[in-house]
């Protein structure tokens, strides 16, 4: 199963803050079982849209060379349920930022509405350990998310006018 | 400059946060690992909390060391802190109440000496640093 959760970018503010687009089809399997007849995205699904936009966002402040993992989240709540057709947008804010990890404030919108909101808190696996286990390659930020992090990066370049794609 | 008072009820409602606890299951006394149910991940969140909260900076290691004695023969022996490894611990964490734990030593007691009460006199102490 792929495991890309966020479709698009909309702000990237290295750093500070990211805004994400998650559009949810009723084409994706896991609405064929949530429920049948009545498609609810699960909420930890939506808690790892909202963990990959916040992990971009930790892992590019630090030019994505630290391993970031989702370490905890403190808190949760879930204002309403969110179905398929609708369009989710996850807006992450940076608490905390330091070498031994991350804490970020997260909310999760359907238009203008508020429908969830976590507080999520991220490790840097430590370079020396997590060298000696898996190597020099960077588990994290590989394969699918590696694609969303040029959007990311992209997009965190400032004016990128049109003139130039 | 808060009264202790003032900062012990911030670090009890910043616990309340991080570790999920009901603020009428901590005491002063109360140890984070023991009594509390903290995990090693909780001691950076506490970390930040509290620097959001205070607005203080607390450098790495400094409020909870990571291994003090890294298995140092001269620290420890026979699962038991030496007199110099007492040392290297109030050297380390002023802010700490050894005065049980010099009674009985042991190594796998350290971690009761993690208690609300050293938090709150680790804060106290990094405001009036900072005071003055």
């Amino acid at each position: 199963m792929r495991w890309i959760w966020i479709d698009t970018f909309l702000e990237f503010h290295s750093g500070k803050s990211a805004r994400a687009v998650k559009n949810l089809s009723l084409a994706e399997d896991y609405f064929a079982e949530h429920f049948p007849g009545y498609p609810v995205m699960p909420g930890p699904l939506i808690l790892e849209g909202l963990a990959q936009t916040g992990g971009i966002l930790v892992g590019e402040a630090n030019d994505f060379r630290e391993k970031v993992v989702l370490a905890k989240i403190p808190t949760a709540r879930f204002h309403r349920e969110v179905l398929a057709g609708e369009q989710m947008t996850y807006a992450v804010d940076i608490l905390t930022l330091r070498a031994e990890g991350a804490s970020v404030a997260g909310k999760v919108f359907v238009g203008e509405e508020l429908v969830a909101e976590a507080e999520i808190f991220f490790a840097h696996l430590d370079q020396a350990r997590s060298q000696q286990i898996f190597g020099d390659h960077n588990f994290v930020f590989s394969g699918e998310l590696k694609h969303l992090l040029g959007l990311a990066r992209a997009q965190a370049t400032p004016a990128r006018s049109a003139s130039e794609g | 400059m808060p009264t202790q008072e003032e900062i012990y009820s911030k670090v009890s409602a910043t616990l309340v946060e991080a570790l999920n606890v009901d603020e009428d299951e901590i005491t002063p006394e109360s140890t984070l690992q023991g009594d509390l149910g903290a995990e090693s991940i909780d001691f950076l969140d506490i970390v930040f909390r509290l620097e959001r909260e205070f607005g203080i900076k607390i450098p790495r290691g400094e409020l909870f060391p990571e291994s003090i004695f890294q298995g140092d023969p001269e620290f420890v022996q026979d699962g038991r802190v030496t007199e110099k490894g007492l040392a290297e611990l109030k050297a380390r964490m002023p802010f700490a109440d050894m005065e049980q734990f010099e009674q009985n030593p042991e190594v796998s007691h350290i971690s009761d000496l993690f208690t609300v009460d050293l938090i709150t006199r680790y804060i106290q102490g990094k405001l009036e640093t900072s005071k003055n």
